[in-house]
């Protein structure tokens, strides 16, 4: 299936009260493999993001999956920028959504246990999750995503708040995760991480699709004026 | 009937093998409840015939609003006027006159208006508005009230300024503002003596037979109301006009003072 | 004062001798007003959520009318549930009036406003927070309400807690429709009235300390069992 496209978008445009934050972008994705969004604060990422998880309404355009496994939201994972913190021991929090696909509670429970495992939660998954650090929070969140053992994995600048131990710590989960087949798209402003982490590369400006790379090419040969600028730091807005 | 109820009949009749306890509501005014006679006729009622009376304390008014609804079985009221026009409105099936207590005026002990000096209850209120002296009214439109305004009209005084405070309350409560203000007050004598926040109140007028406070049985007309309960209504009527309800009225005092004289025709 | 002190001395006195009428109506104020609780509350509480979680075009309007029927005086709602329940009245076959269920459906009408209301401000904090994670996770609409009461179960206790406050020291409309009758219907805050009225200043305070206890009991009795329950599960 290699070369074949699993996700178009055509003049997907967002409008909220009369400002234009996205579009009309037009893009395709094929292959496998983690996908950064790069783009200076204000570009449009998590718009982009959101819009593509269905939980941002469109203006104009449409998004189609190919595979109707892939559109179905709840093969979908997302991970906020501010992790979401329920009300409930770190468990139940990561348990939760397989709770809302029926499963009992002991059953939920255990698959939580071992998604907490897989991102190395290594805290007492008893207590509050609003005492973990945010290092801990975000892999909370990472684990509450992949709990459901999506197709398609969303990550909204999920470092953006963190150490560099537990950015580190993140990376390593993420590329077991790409290991195991999961499509990754993932935003973030920094450019370090997504050299170390990108197979291709989607540029955005101003709502708009600037460049897109099928690896990391833009990192060594930006085709625009705007990723170069963008690569030597001087765009940050 | 089905065999339910009858089985629940059945089950009920062996555990009470006694007169089964029944329940009669009866609507009585707030001066009836103050003055304490409720508590001694009541027990002797459950014991003689086996009714449970069960009181609501209410103003004259609302008392006849029960009773028109159909709500009680029978009112125990004061107000001759309101009674008979309740009647003829087809709410009640008849009124019997149990008997009476009369009304007092309460002011302040030294009576600086000196309504005490009065010869009639009019002359007594003619001195307390020639004074404006403080004077509290109920206001509620009860037995009492109704009273006290056919009292003002016979003095040919129209109660009305900054001396003549119409409270919207009960007994107890205009007592109670009476006694915080000072005040003159017109009140049934049981409530007056049971009244346990008296300040510097006391008796200034009494006697006149104009006070004269008739209460009267009425019960509800169960032609209007058939779920009303005219069978216990009718037994207590017979009670309260029996020897034994006469010697319990007649020998009840407060501090020594006869309250109520009983007057029915037996 | 000095009736502040006798009145809490009668209190005292009442407690300790466990008085029979006092325990009668000790024990009926708390099975109403509890009882009113509970049923408001399974009105009340998923009515708030439900108003915080959907956006329909009589939603301002159905929050209008809570906040206005929160202001309503008991005796009002008590004249109305009168009119309603006498036997004139269209449920009068009911034979209700002068019953403690009937003093249950006052009350039920009088808190149901504030519980829904105070539930629909947590609701709606809690809403903002789980927002974006409810619609990721695609909770349906009711996996979304259940979810919200259930994180939210803290701040709705305190909802139904204002609830009972607000019953267990009301007497307005259980006056009228209970009707304060003697061993049947008189509850704490109806006697009050009552000794207010003979003024039994003493004993009317007394009642009032007893009331007041008994409030601080439930709250610190509810909160004593959620805290427990968090031990385990949180």
């Amino acid at each position: 299936m290699v070369g074949a496209h699993w996700l178009t978008l055509t003049d997907v445009t967002v409008r909220r009260r009369g400002k234009t934050l996205l579009g009309p972008v037009s893009f395709a994705l094929n292959g496998s493999g983690l996908t950064i969004l790069m783009g200076p604060n204000g570009a449009g990422k998590t718009t982009l993001l959101r819009a593509i998880h269905g939980i941002e309404r469109l203006n104009d355009g449409r998004i189609e999956w190919h595979d109707p496994q892939d559109a179905d939201g709840r093969a979908q994972g997302f991970v906020f920028q501010q992790p979401v913190l329920m009300r409930r021991s770190v468990l139940d929090c990561i348990a939760y959504p397989l709770r809302l696909d029926g499963q009992s509670a002991v059953q939920a429970r255990e698959a939580a246990r071992a998604a907490a495992d897989e991102v190395q939660l290594r805290v007492n998954l008893d207590q509050p999750v609003f005492l973990l650090s945010g290092g801990e929070k975000q892999k909370m969140a990472l684990a509450r995503a992949l709990v459901r053992a999506p197709r398609i994995l969303f990550l909204d600048e999920p470092c953006a708040n963190l150490d560099g131990h537990a950015i580190i710590e993140i990376e390593e989960i993420l590329n077991r995760v790409r290991a195991g087949g999961t499509r990754i798209l993932m935003s973030t402003h920094d450019q370090g991480q997504a050299r170390r982490l990108a197979d291709s590369v989607l540029f955005l400006h101003k709502g708009q699709l600037v460049e897109q790379t099928e690896g990391r090419e833009f990192f060594s040969t930006p085709r625009t004026e705007a990723g170069r600028a963008f690569l030597k730091g001087e765009i940050l807005l | 009937m089905n065999f339910k109820t009858l089985l629940l009949g059945a089950v009920a009749a062996v555990i009470s093998t006694a007169a089964m306890a029944e329940d009669l509501k009866m609507a009585v005014t707030t001066s009836f409840a103050n003055s304490g006679l409720a508590e001694v006729l009541l027990p002797k009622v459950a014991e003689d015939t086996g009714i449970n009376v069960q009181l609501l304390i209410v103003g004259t008014g609302q008392a006849l609003a029960l009773g028109e609804a159909g709500d009680v079985d029978a009112v125990l009221v004061h107000s001759k006027a309101a009674e008979e026009k309740w009647l003829a409105a087809g709410n009640g099936t008849h009124r019997r006159e149990i008997m009476y207590n009369d009304f007092v005026f309460i002011g302040p002990k030294e009576d600086p208006a000196k309504a005490g000096a009065a010869e009639a209850a009019t002359g007594a209120l003619q001195a307390i508005a020639s004074q404006e002296a403080p004077f509290v009214s109920r206001g509620d439109d009860s037995g009492t009230h109704k009273m006290e305004l056919r009292l003002w009209q016979a003095a040919g005084v129209e109660p009305a300024g900054d001396w003549y405070r119409a409270v919207g309350q009960g007994m107890g409560a205009a007592l109670n503002t009476a006694s915080g203000m000072n005040a003159y007050i017109m009140s049934d004598r049981a409530s007056w003596l049971k009244f346990a926040n008296k300040g510097d109140l006391g008796i200034v007028f009494e006697g006149d037979p104009v006070l004269f406070n008739q209460y009267a049985f009425l019960p509800v007309n169960p032609e209007k109301h058939p779920h009303v309960r005219n069978d216990l209504a009718m037994q207590l009527e017979d009670w309260l006009v029996s020897d034994t309800a006469k010697e319990l009225i007649n020998g009840y005092t407060i501090d020594g003072q006869t309250l109520f004289v009983f007057n029915a025709e037996q | 004062m000095n009736s502040i002190g006798e009145g809490l001395w009668q209190a005292a006195q009442l407690i300790v001798q466990l008085d029979s009428d006092l325990v009668e109506i000790t024990s009926l104020s708390l099975r109403v007003s509890l009882g009113a609780t509970i049923v408001a509350s399974a009105i009340g509480l998923p009515l708030g959520a439900w108003l915080a979680v959907n956006r329909f075009p009589a939603r301002r309007l159905v929050i209008a009318l809570l906040n206005a029927l929160m202001g309503l005086p008991p005796v009002v709602v008590g004249l109305m549930v009168y009119v309603i329940f006498s036997r004139s009245g269209p449920l009068g076959v009911l034979g209700l009036l002068f019953t403690p269920t009937v003093m249950v459906i006052a009350q039920v009408v009088i808190i149901t406003p504030i519980i829904a209301s105070v539930a629909h401000q947590a609701i709606r904090e809690l809403w903002a927070d789980y927002h974006d994670l409810l619609i990721s996770l695609q909770a349906t609409r009711w996996q979304r309400i259940r979810t919200l009461l259930w994180d939210g179960r803290r701040a709705l206790m305190t909802a139904s807690l204002a609830g009972f406050g607000r019953a267990i020291g009301e007497v307005g409309a259980i006056m009228i429709v209970g009707g304060n009758i003697d061993h049947a219907t008189r509850v704490l805050t109806t006697a009050i009235a009552l000794e207010t009225g003979k003024g039994e200043f003493e004993m009317a305070l007394a009642l009032g300390f007893v009331l007041i206890g008994l409030a601080i009991a439930v709250n610190l009795a509810l909160h004593f069992l959620s805290r427990t329950e968090r031990g385990a599960r949180w």
